[in-house]
């Protein structure tokens, strides 16, 4: 018997044609290196800290039945149904009772945007601001998700340094008096201020205050990209950005993928007027509506549901979790290297001596079946090679242990070689665990060698 | 018609690129009417193939297990026809290291260079050696893993000061590396059919000094000439050369064969031969055959033809 003719896959030939018909913008839309590395992490006999995966192993099954079979009771038609641009009102409510939950509060519904997941927010941001070659200033690193959208959209991104309190904002004014003279004007100031992904960090109140000053004075609108900030595991929550500007230069970004599903793919933005309505016409371009049964979802888990329980779980396990990846880390890593003490969120950011590029580091992690993401995924100008970010809220207990005592195995093994190779040979590694929060400039890149002080950089 | 197993993905680094070319010789098997059982190599391997039972296997599978003989050892020992190289030539092909060696004796052409495990540097003080080799070699030099293809590794080093930190980042592919003198050459590729030589693929990378791994397999980011633009005794000597290098490490079916062309004294270098070269949608063997007039099917057909059956049987 034979099949049916298949339309075969394009020849090398073919390929070229259709290359002739893309847009300018696709020249900088590019898949990396990486992504074809990464096919092996999704192994399963692989631990992988390279995901950024909230756990939705937590959540109780029986709790989602009821939730759907509610939405189907109560909604049906409504949830396959489109909805409007801005999404659906009741779903802007509890959207007001999550950011009131961290402290901005007073939000007016009719400010907020409903989005497809937090992702499209900073996809409709460029599409209203950014024309190509138009700057944007970012964090360094910054966030590799946001990357693809930035590139799209053929931003020049101007990355600034930052410490263990977040963005230098004292470096940011420098960049935009430069920038100034130069007669460019950035578009935005794209920030994780909370936890940052992937640096851990998080900006402190003076730096917030500032930023919102400097935004201000300059009459530059700032993205506030706030998925983590709920997850914080010690310290006292800082306000958002967006309530210290009170909604003038702030775009605040936020969503339900972390402290409730990233399936759902719903987030939302809450913009200056103007911006929000143009934000809406993209929007509409995009995809018309956020999907209604995701929102029909969410309204029936606030209506219904103990959201805030479900966070408080969350909060516990990832804790726990960060817990057990730093005390690894101080067991397993040699000295050279650092890392940042994330407050919350999902990852944490080690940068190792910086002869060695961790890109090439994770083919020799593969070998012993543990994964992490590269540092230069996080900077756009090649920087990042002696980083790498790790995630531990999505792998279990045991695991996180394990994989960065395979990591930690092989990163020694380095820095030895590394050691024969000069004539000298590296201190040896610490005989027993070290309590040592990082040092202020943990993240500046490049760095030496981090001294063996261990008292500088507590927050 | 045959019932056929495509043996693609696996262990290796390579694996994103052995699906992809697995997945177009599956269409292309379709196409020809067989029937086609594809196989993502893992732990369960063998059984697979027992269950499957199939008249012979396709090994679309790169890098490790896929171009070293390892995978056409268990085809061998269970009796099931195989395409491509046998596997005393995927062991000499696949590691750079034994196949210049053998050009070396051969009398084949290839940039000089000196190997050496992670051994020798940890146990036998090689790191002594390194100024020495530096001198004989001059800067650049490029280190490159043994063995690893789609040049993942690959590190060029423009002083001493950089030799240590490529040689790190060469061990990370595997523990055994060459340090190489560095040719400043156009990159071509010549791909070998049934010991016969297909046009030349020239790669030109548009925006980057060295033709990396990123800029092998991104759509637009190298320009495949094809044929490429050579004087006819070049093209003629290159050929030569791929098949010389084909036959002498013993290669059955289709190979690649890479090699520089100097770009001063127009000098060729045979760089290395892949075994199971990439056959994706960028790949530059499917490319070269299509420049013959040799469609991919007829070439996934051909290849198929080539296999010895029975023997192993």
């Amino acid at each position: 018997m034979s099949l049916p003719p298949k339309r075969s896959r394009p020849t090398a030939h073919e390929i070229e044609r259709y290359a002739g018909l893309f847009a300018a913008r696709t020249k900088v839309m590019k898949s990396s290196a990486m992504r074809d590395l990464m096919a092996i992490t999704e192994r399963p006999e692989i631990i992988s800290l390279a995901g950024g995966l909230p756990d939705t192993s937590t959540f109780p099954p029986e709790d989602y039945a009821k939730i759907q079979s509610i939405v189907a009771a109560e909604a049906t038609a409504k949830a396959l149904q489109y909805g409007p641009t801005e999404g659906q009102e009741r779903v802007k409510e509890c959207i007001v009772e999550v950011m009131a939950a961290e402290g901005t509060t007073g939000i007016d519904t009719d400010d907020i945007l409903v989005t497809t997941g937090g992702q499209q927010v900073i996809d409709l941001v460029c599409k209203t601001l950014v024309d190509p070659g138009d700057v944007v200033v970012a964090e360094a690193p910054t966030y590799p998700g946001a990357v693809p959208s930035l590139n799209a959209y053929q931003a020049d991104v101007v990355q600034i340094e930052m410490d263990a309190d977040g963005m230098r904002i004292d470096e940011l004014e420098e960049t935009l008096d430069r920038l100034e003279r130069e007669g460019r004007r950035p578009k935005f100031i794209y920030t994780i201020p909370n936890f940052q992904n992937p640096a851990g960090v998080t900006m402190s109140l003076p730096r917030r205050k500032r930023l919102v000053e400097v935004a201000a004075e300059r009459e530059l609108l700032v993205l506030e990209d706030n998925p983590y900030g709920l997850l914080r595991y010690e310290g006292d929550p800082l306000p958002t950005l967006y309530s210290l500007d009170g909604g003038q230069f702030v775009i605040y970004l936020g969503t339900f993928s972390k402290i409730l599903s990233a399936g759902l793919r719903l987030g939302w933005t809450v913009a200056p007027r103007p911006v929000l309505e143009k934000m809406n016409l993209g929007k509409q371009g995009a995809d018309l509506c956020t999907s209604s049964m995701t929102q029909c979802f969410v309204t029936a888990y606030f209506e219904h549901g103990r959201w805030q329980d479900y966070l408080g779980s969350l909060v516990g396990i990832y804790r726990r979790r960060r817990d057990i990846m730093l005390d690894a880390l101080a067991e397993h890593f040699p000295r050279e290297s650092s890392w940042t003490h994330p407050d919350g969120g999902l990852f944490l950011w080690a940068t190792l001596p910086d002869y060695i590029d961790t890109t090439d580091l994770l083919a020799r992690a593969l070998q012993e079946q543990v994964a992490f993401v590269p540092g230069r995924g996080a900077y756009l100008d090649g920087r990042g090679g002696s980083s790498m970010r790790l995630n531990f809220s999505g792998v279990s207990d045991d695991e996180i242990r394990e994989g960065v005592r395979r990591i930690g195995k092989v990163v020694r093994e380095q820095v030895e070689l590394y050691g024969t190779l000069t004539g000298h040979r590296p201190p040896q590694p610490a005989a027993e665990p070290e309590p040592a929060p990082p040092p202020a400039n943990v993240l500046r890149l490049p760095q030496r060698p981090r001294p063996s002080d261990s008292s500088a950089g507590s927050r | 018609m045959s019932r056929v197993a495509v043996l693609k993905g696996g262990r290796s680094l390579e694996r994103g690129v052995s699906l992809k070319s697995g997945a177009r010789v599956e269409d292309a098997l379709k196409s020809l009417g067989h029937d086609v059982v594809a196989i993502d190599v893992g732990h369960d391997l063998v059984a697979r193939l027992r269950e499957a039972a199939p008249d012979i296997a396709f090994v679309a599978l790169h890098g490790r297990d896929g171009e070293d003989g390892t995978v056409q050892e268990l085809l061998e020992v269970l009796g099931i026809p195989y395409t491509g190289s046998r596997v005393s030539a995927c062991m000499r092909s696949g590691d750079k290291v034994l196949a210049k060696h053998a050009f070396a004796d051969g009398g084949l052409p290839t940039p000089d260079f000196f190997s050496f495990s992670q051994s020798a540097f940890s146990d036998l003080g090689a790191a002594e050696a390194l100024g020495a080799i530096e001198e004989r070699l001059a800067f650049p030099l490029v280190v490159k893993p043994a063995r690893q293809g789609s040049a993942l590794g690959i590190k060029f080093a423009r002083d001493a000061a950089a030799v240590p930190s490529a040689l790190v980042a060469a061990f990370s592919y595997d523990h055994k590396i060459l340090l190489e003198r560095y040719v400043n050459g156009r990159d071509l590729a010549v791909s070998v059919l049934d010991g016969e030589a297909l046009p030349i693929v020239e790669a030109v990378p548009k925006d980057r000094e060295f033709y990396d791994f990123d800029a092998r397999y991104e759509i637009g980011r190298t320009e495949f000439v094809c044929p490429a633009d050579l004087p006819a005794e070049s093209t003629a000597r290159a050929q030569e050369l791929a098949v010389a290098a084909y036959r002498l490490l013993g290669c059955e079916g289709f190979a690649r064969v890479d090699l520089l062309c100097d770009r001063e004294s127009g000098d060729l270098q045979l760089l290395e031969v892949n075994p199971v070269p990439g056959l994706t949608e960028t790949s530059l063997l499917p490319l070269a055959a299509d420049a013959a007039g040799i469609t991919f099917e007829a070439f996934v057909a051909r290849v198929l033809e080539l296999a010895p059956r029975g023997a192993a049987a």
